[in-house]
């Protein structure tokens, strides 16, 4: 089979760490060769993270070039039109349809873009949008958007059920999983947020 | 037994694996997690130490007395632990030392983008470049033979995509840690003139001996592929090619990066019709090539600065790739921010609001530098703000005083601060602490009192240190309270003599600090001034004319209804 390329991005503190624990359990579970790439440092102040998943029979490259990736998934929406140039033509775009300001925008030195959706679809992307700050809050807590978003994601890989179940317990402390894997249902069976 | 692994985690179950019983480090993204992963396994003592160099001292103890041991450090780490390494490299080991180098092309967070094979180089010892995970572990666990067979300290060198990248590993179990009975050998390890005169040429044999086994060693391999291009590569540079041309082009793959095979490189040279270098950072392995009097291409085509990809070798190399396309939008940037809540943004307000110029150092208060605080003049290397101060002032600066952190202090500050103390200047030393080495991920320190398991242990008395430094003017502040950390500030600069403030307040997201609630703005107070706003926190936005706060993102340090002279931000405001 030919490689498949993933692209997680989010705001740091979002938990996108933990989302990647949470795909490359599912990929190892699966037997497939996997890389996943982490975010550390920097970047997790606040500020902008991508992380790629590869998997397949044999994967070399750690990183997701642009015009690659199938899945662009973003905790955020401006993320994902930040990263929109790793995706690869008539990919699709699984995106939360909150925003966090950056700081630029909440200083008013620069404005956060409108219609952004929109945009992704003239460019011939998929787009598959939910809000994922409201499902989180209802799973219980704002900090579930990464569960929300990898919930959404799931429906894009030929996984069962138990995968990411099992996956899921063995990445999240325990007293977490519940809510986790409320937020991961959640996700998976939203309705397509409005655009 | 298979599992996904980080690099730095299989570097970490190398090292176990291969009885390692000691790991020293200092941490340095991308390498902190090596450790970190260390101190999971029980049989392997393992420390935080208070920097590099002491890190690197650390192990040759142990290795010394018998033990296996390891360090980890970024790239400008080995520049601290630099001193002790070329002399280790003279007097050679007792049990294996292996020392993991995280070099950071890009600059991810990093303040330079140095190339650590010229230490290998400049310390004539043998570096490793893994490719994966496996690698890693496996690399690792040679490395631990290779050092006792050839007596030397090895280096392992990884970049940001080797250590933050999980691949599959397939792990063994932990050998049964060999032990080396120490004997007293001064001729090898009292490096004073006459012996050390003995060590040089042991060390140029060394290198001699391992050239021969670079040309033949299972860490080179050679993959014959399509002849037209052959290309030369390491790490995860290879990853890259391999991507890019799977089986349409020859490649030799090097493990050991030094010392470089010359047979095999002259031998693949000569099956291919063009020889191309793909490495990132320095053209280190392409300058080996021309010395061996080898056409061949490198940094000609491909850039010195910066990582290397798929595309940028498909493009220089003339194959096609997908570019992808722009949204053809400007997208506002999202850089770094200190959190909210953050203890240094109290600091770095009022060092703004005096206009004072500041020597910083590295840590997340580097961010004091950023709009809209602005407050930080430099950033050279950890400790580089109390010794540049002393300077600055000397040299008839005015005006200045120097932040540095708890954990860069306790690295390398102290240094500095011995200097002033002993040199007397009129410096104010600002060390901010916080209670943790927040930038890298809060690990412990020397001024935290917790080891790196998470137990009590000692705890460096700051205050005391400055005091026994010859500092007679010792203040500590409270970064939340803004009016007092200005009065002092202000006072310790205009008073000519050395002084430290300590400006203390635990990290907002340390497990230990206590939430507080979060507070609000009353709209009907609220002007619109936006005066609040310029400690630049990220919970606070405008909304048409009114200021809001973001409750789930505010940590109620209370900083900004400091700032507010209208009273309109408070606790206790119920939004009716
Ligand atoms: C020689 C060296 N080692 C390690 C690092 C990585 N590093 C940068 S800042 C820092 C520590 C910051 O801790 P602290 O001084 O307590 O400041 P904080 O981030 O907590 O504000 C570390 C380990 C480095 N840049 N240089």
């Amino acid at each position: 089979m030919e490689t498949r390329n993933i692209v997680i991005v989010g705001v740091g503190g979002q938990g996108s760490l933990l989302a990647c624990n949470l795909m490359g359990r599912a990929l190892l579970l699966e037997g497939y060769d996997a890389k996943v790439s982490e975010v550390h440092g920097m970047s997790q102040r606040g500020g902008s993270v991508v992380t790629y998943v590869r998997y397949g029979d044999k994967v070399y490259s750690p990183v997701i070039d642009t015009g690659r990736a199938e899945l662009l998934v973003s905790f955020e929406l401006l993320e994902a039109a930040r990263w929109f140039e790793l995706l690869r033509p008539g990919g699709t775009i699984v995106t939360n349809t909150g925003r966090i300001d950056p700081i630029p925008v909440i200083m008013g030195a620069a404005e956060y873009p409108d219609n952004l959706q929109g945009k992704f679809r003239q460019k011939g992307a998929i787009v598959d949008a939910i809000d994922a700050f409201t499902i989180a809050a209802e799973a219980g807590s704002q900090k579930c958007v990464n569960m929300v978003m990898m919930g959404r994601l799931s429906k894009y890989f030929p996984f069962a059920d138990e995968t990411w179940q099992k996956a899921l317990e063995e990445t999240v402390p325990a007293r977490l999983v519940d809510m986790n894997k409320k937020a991961f249902m959640l996700g998976y069976n939203a309705k397509k947020g409005v655009i | 037994m298979k599992s996904l692994l980080l690099g730095n985690a299989a570097i970490a179950r190398g090292a176990w694996e291969a009885g390692v019983c000691l790991a020293s480090s200092y941490p340095g993204t991308p390498s902190t997690e090596i450790t970190a992963n260390i101190a999971k396994y029980d049989e392997i003592y393992t420390e935080w130490a208070s920097n590099e160099k002491v890190a690197m001292e650390v192990a040759f103890g142990a290795s010394l007395a018998g033990r296996r041991s390891f360090t980890g450090m970024k790239h400008v780490g080995l520049n601290v632990a630099a001193d002790a390494l070329f002399t280790i490299s003279y007097t050679g080991v007792n049990a294996g030392l292996v020392c993991a180098v995280a070099d950071e092309p890009g600059m991810h967070s990093s303040q330079n983008e140095q190339d650590s094979r010229h230490y290998a180089r400049a310390a004539k010892v043998p570096m490793l470049e893994p490719a994966d995970s496996q690698e890693c572990l496996n690399f690792t666990k040679y490395g631990y033979a290779l050092s006792e067979e050839y007596d030397t300290p090895v280096l392992i060198r990884t970049s940001t995509r080797i250590a933050h990248s999980q691949s599959i590993v397939t792990m063994s179990e932990r050998m049964n840690p060999p032990f080396f009975q120490y004997e007293k050998n001064p001729q090898k390890y009292v490096m004073m003139p006459a012996y050390a005169r003995e060590r040089h040429p042991i060390v140029e044999q060394r290198i001699l001996d391992l050239i021969k086994l670079a040309e033949d060693t299972f860490l080179n391999r050679v993959e014959m592929g399509d002849t037209k291009i052959g290309i030369i590569t390491s790490g995860t540079c290879y990853q890259y090619v391999k991507e890019v041309f799977g089986g349409k082009a020859s490649v030799l793959k090097l493990g050991m990066v030094y010392p470089l095979p010359s047979k095999l490189i002259t031998s693949f040279a000569a099956k291919v019709d063009r020889l191309v270098v793909v490495e990132e950072l320095e053209p280190f392995i392409e300058e080996h090539c021309k010395k061996l009097g080898l056409k061949v291409s490198g940094k000609d085509i491909f850039p010195i600065c910066g990582e290397l990809s798929q595309n940028i070798i498909a493009d220089k190399l003339g194959v096609s790739y997908n570019d992808g396309m722009k949204i053809g939008e400007e997208i506002p940037g999202r850089p770094p921010v200190m959190c909210a809540g953050c203890s240094h943004r109290g600091l770095f307000y009022v060092l703004g609001k005096i206009k004072a110029v500041v020597l910083g150092d590295i840590g997340c208060y580097t961010l004091g530098a950023a709009p809209p605080l602005s407050a930080m003049d430099t950033t050279i290397c950890m400790g580089s703000s109390i010794s540049s101060l002393h300077g600055y002032v000397r040299a008839g600066g005015k005006n200045a005083v120097c932040v540095i952190g708890d954990s860069t202090f306790a690295h390398m500050g102290i240094n500095g601060l011995i200097n002033i103390g002993y040199n007397r200047s009129d410096c104010t030393v600002i060390i901010a602490d916080n209670s943790t080495t927040g930038m890298t991920g809060h690990q412990e320190n020397p001024t935290t009192g917790v080891n790196i398991k998470g137990e009590p242990c000692g705890k460096m008395d700051i205050e005391a240190v400055c005091r026994a430094s010859g500092i007679g003017r010792v203040r500590v502040v409270d970064t939340y309270d803004l009016e007092e950390t200005e009065r002092v500030i202000r006072e310790e600069m205009s008073i000519p003599e050395p002084s430290v403030i300590i400006a203390r307040r635990p990290c907002v997201l340390l497990k230990t600090t206590k939430a507080q609630p979060p507070v609000c703005v009353d709209a009907d107070k609220c002007i619109g001034c936006k005066m609040c706003m310029k400690i630049g926190c990220p919970a606070i936005s405008k909304k048409e004319s009114k200021v809001i706060i973001n409750g789930a993102v505010c940590s109620g340090c209370g900083v900004c209804a400091q700032l507010c002279k209208f009273g309109a931000i408070g606790r206790d405001i119920s939004q009716t």
